[in-house]
């Protein structure tokens, strides 16, 4: 029963695998683009912190750029890279080809017509209202809606043409997440119950759902899937991933009230919201020990794979990030760091340093087999640096930052003071966000590197199995 | 083909059974929560501005939320469910860069200061770090008939021509101004402080009586007070901004030794007066129920002492005498 990574082949055709690099190189390459156009933007709002006139025209506006941010790198950048990753993952660990190159296609293209839609929908002030991470007038969203329910009929269609009887833990994580997905996009849409004070119910409950139902199942379908091929050994405990499985499942989706603690809601839904982000320990922990668990042993290994440096990193932002908004569920924690900048520099641990760090691991694990192109190392070594060392000057000066400034309103300090207290760590912000931007171009070559370059220019990502590993 | 349907279709259903309890069922409640006291469908102009509130995204920066806190209370008193009946989309933000905006009608009710503030936000508030808003408005050479120039100060204004605001602006500040919390009887306002300390007892005594004598005044609380509450209008400096806000440096109202009328005008703002020959037309808002007798004293007494201004302290027992009297 127990399932194993090792893919068979049999019933794959060369030209079944040409067709899947093809749809994973595009997926990466489509991604890779707004993960440049969405950061370059991101820069530039940090820069405007420190110069409020700059570019402050109509169309340059922070507060019609800011949207453009989130959603670019939300529904650009991480949903494709990780559909397309997806994609891979299920056809290689199904021992099977994908069940429609063709829906693929129509998939990505669904993907970015809706990004590019909703980026000019947003410039030109059309929304829907400042309801975030959902600010693309409707319409937009029933193309993303139509995106995922292609991709959803797609991964169904490839797993249960599966050549073993069980189903990768995997596939579970992704064609769950895919499903999940589209229940909160036809719930964030559907006008009926959103006057008032019900719309900011369904917000709480679609801030956290969108991230924590789609990004993170994602994310980890990659973990339980790249992190045994790296090592060649099978995680450590698949009934371990089971469990976190579920309980992912019961407890996620029913703290997003916390995103309103202390506001109009009801009280119990507030309580409720507090209670399972608590409980959110319970799969975030039992999930981070089983990747941390699968390799040990082997972190001597890590020099050698920057793809696994990348997914650790993933894994410790995973459950630093996790449990840091445990903590900041707590009313007493609320009081100080709600509405402050420290939730801003939250949001990037958790989707920098977490989903973004696991969509590079996934990329640079898997697209190299998939078309026998490698980056070189020195390009995947200074993307890896950068973007750590700037994430983590982002985080360290936001959440430093953002107690100032709650504490500032706590003692009641005249309210322009929490504004001016923030300068210098808008500014370490700033240089943090430049040198992860500038991460982002290292990435980028690689991305060519491994999609357009030379065949065969590097070793292959997989580390060789050591003695005393587990078959 | 039945294991993936027990996977997949099990955790589907368990899904859409949780979201149905925690986010559909409690938002068709909500949706009917009925509206507070006082608190009114925004006219069409209104509408119209808070689609451009929304457009440009001020709720990035600006909350509509106040939380039943000591921190909150400077906004107002904490938001109740009602206050939202006719806010969708709801614009409660997720962040507050810059202050909440629940109660700016009732704080910043001059829409003199709402233009200059949008126009150029330092030309008012100087460390601030909002974006100009300047494509919400026209640069021309004439004013046209029915319309009013925006006094923006000079270091502020462009070299040429007069500001004039777009329909766009115009919405929007009307509906800025439309964001005033209504009173809820029983609910006590936040902090409760004017309620507290505004029942003057019998035996007040007379303000020049208590002014020749001994009085506690803390120029720092006086100091960060007024930062807080009047700095935006009158100006760090206290000279105000010439044709839209009056100064308070040399002002005769503040130098006077008798402190009520300064005391007043704190007490229950003022609107359309005349100071030093200058018509001002914006609006100045009450600070009665915010603010206690002893912080409106340290603020009096701090404008009383700068800038070059002398006049005789006033004591908060003189504050909650002319309280006492009513506007």
């Amino acid at each position: 029963m127990q399932a194993t990574v090792t893919a068979q082949h049999s019933a794959v055709s060369a030209d079944d695998d040409r067709a899947l690099a093809a749809v994973f190189s595009a997926y990466t390459v489509s991604a890779t683009c707004w993960l440049l156009f969405a950061t370059a933007v991101g820069l530039l709002l940090a820069f405007k912190f420190g110069a409020p006139d700059f570019w402050a025209a109509k169309y340059l506006t922070f507060g019609r750029l800011r949207p453009i941010h989130t959603n670019d790198t939300f529904y650009g950048w991480a949903s494709i890279g990780l559909v397309g990753l997806a994609y891979y993952v299920a056809a290689r660990s199904c021992g099977t080809k994908l069940y429609s190159i063709k829906l693929a296609w129509i998939g990505l293209a669904l993907f970015n017509l809706a990004a590019i839609a909703g980026t000019i929908a947003l410039e030109l002030g059309y929304n829907w209202g400042d309801l975030e991470y959902r600010e693309w007038p409707w319409p937009i969203r029933l193309v993303f809606l139509a995106a995922l329910l292609v991709t959803g009929w797609n991964l169904i269609g490839t797993v249960a043409r599966r050549t073993t009887e069980d189903i990768y833990l995997s596939n579970w994580y992704t064609v769950c997440g895919v499903l999940w997905t589209c229940v909160i996009a036809i719930v964030a849409t559907l006008p009926w119950y959103q006057h008032g004070l019900g719309q900011v119910a369904i917000s709480g409950f679609y801030m956290h759902n969108a991230v924590g139902m789609w990004f993170t199942p994602l994310a980890l379908g990659v973990f339980y899937y790249a992190i045994p091929k790296i090592l060649s050994r099978p995680i450590y405990s698949y009934a371990l991933g089971v469990f976190a499985f579920w309980t992912n499942l019961l407890f996620y989706p029913l703290l997003g009230g916390h995103h309103f603690l202390f506001s109009p809601l009801p009280w119990w839904l507030q309580t409720t919201a507090i209670v399972f982000s608590v409980a959110m320990l319970v799969p975030v922990w039992g999930g981070s020990a089983n990747y941390l668990l699968t390799m040990r042993g082997r972190y001597r290994d890590m020099t050698h794979s920057y793809p696994l440096m990348f997914i650790l990193v993933a894994v410790i932002g995973y459950l630093f990030g996790s449990t840091q908004g445990t903590v900041e569920a707590f009313r007493s924690m609320q009081a100080i760091w709600h509405l402050t900048n420290f939730t801003v520099g939250h949001s990037h641990l958790t989707m920098y340093g977490f989903v973004t760090f696991a969509v590079w691991g996934g990329i640079y694990a898997l697209l190299p087999l998939a078309t026998h192109k490698s980056p070189g190392r020195l390009g995947i070594a200074l993307h890896f640096w950068m973007a750590l060392v700037g994430s983590f000057i982002y985080v360290i000066a936001l959440s430093i930052g953002g107690t100032i400034q709650g504490l500032d309103w706590l003692h009641q300090r005249p309210f322009i003071q929490s504004v001016t207290d923030m300068a210098p760590y808008w500014v370490w912000r700033g240089a943090g966000g430049l040198l992860m931007f500038l991460s982002h171009i290292v990435f980028a070559w690689n991305v060519w590197r491994m999609t357009s370059g030379q065949t065969g220019n590097a070793g292959s990502p997989i580390l060789a199995r050591t003695e005393g590993a587990a078959a | 083909m039945k294991k993936l349907l027990q996977i997949a279709g099990g955790a589907l259903l368990v899904y859409i059974v949780i979201v149905m309890g925690i986010a559909v069922i409690p938002a068709i409640d909500l949706s009917k929560t009925p509206p507070g006291p006082g608190v009114k469908p925004l006219t069409a102009l209104q509408a119209e501005g808070s689609v451009v509130y929304a457009a440009n995204g001020c709720a990035y920066c600006h909350t509509q939320q106040v939380r039943p806190l000591a921190e909150d209370k400077v906004f107002g008193r904490p938001s109740a469910p009602g206050d939202f009946s006719y806010q969708t989309p709801e614009l409660l933000g997720s962040e507050r860069t810059g202050p909440d905006l629940s109660n700016i009608g009732n704080s910043k009710p001059s829409d003199v200061w709402q233009y200059i503030h949008l126009f150029d936000p330092r030309a008012v508030v100087p460390e601030s770090v909002m974006p100009n808003f300047k494509f919400l408005f026209h640069v021309v050479a004439t004013v046209p008939p029915g319309e009013t120039a925006v006094p923006v100060p000079a270091a502020f204004a462009p070299k040429q021509g007069k500001v004039i605001p777009t329909q766009q602006a115009k919405a929007l500040v009307a509906y800025l101004l439309s964001l005033k919390q209504t009173p809820i009887p029983g609910y006590t306002m936040n902090g409760g402080m004017g309620g507290m300390t505004s029942a003057a007892p019998a035996t007040v005594p007379a303000p020049t009586a208590a002014a020749g004598g001994g009085y506690s005044y803390d120029a720092g609380k006086g100091q960060s007070l007024f930062m807080a509450n009047c700095s935006a209008c009158h100006q760090a400096t206290g000279e105000g901004i010439p044709g839209a806000f009056p100064p308070l440096k040399g002002n005769a109202a503040v130098d006077a030794d008798d402190p009520t009328l300064h005391i007043h005008t704190v007490l229950h703002g003022a609107h359309g007066v005349t100071i030093g020959g200058v018509a001002y037309s914006s609006v100045m808002p009450p600070f009665a129920d915010q603010l206690s007798d002893a912080d409106i004293a340290n603020i009096v007494n701090y404008e009383r002492s700068s800038w070059g201004n002398h006049a005789k302290p006033a004591t908060a027992a003189a504050v909650a005498a002319v309280r006492a009297k009513g506007p």
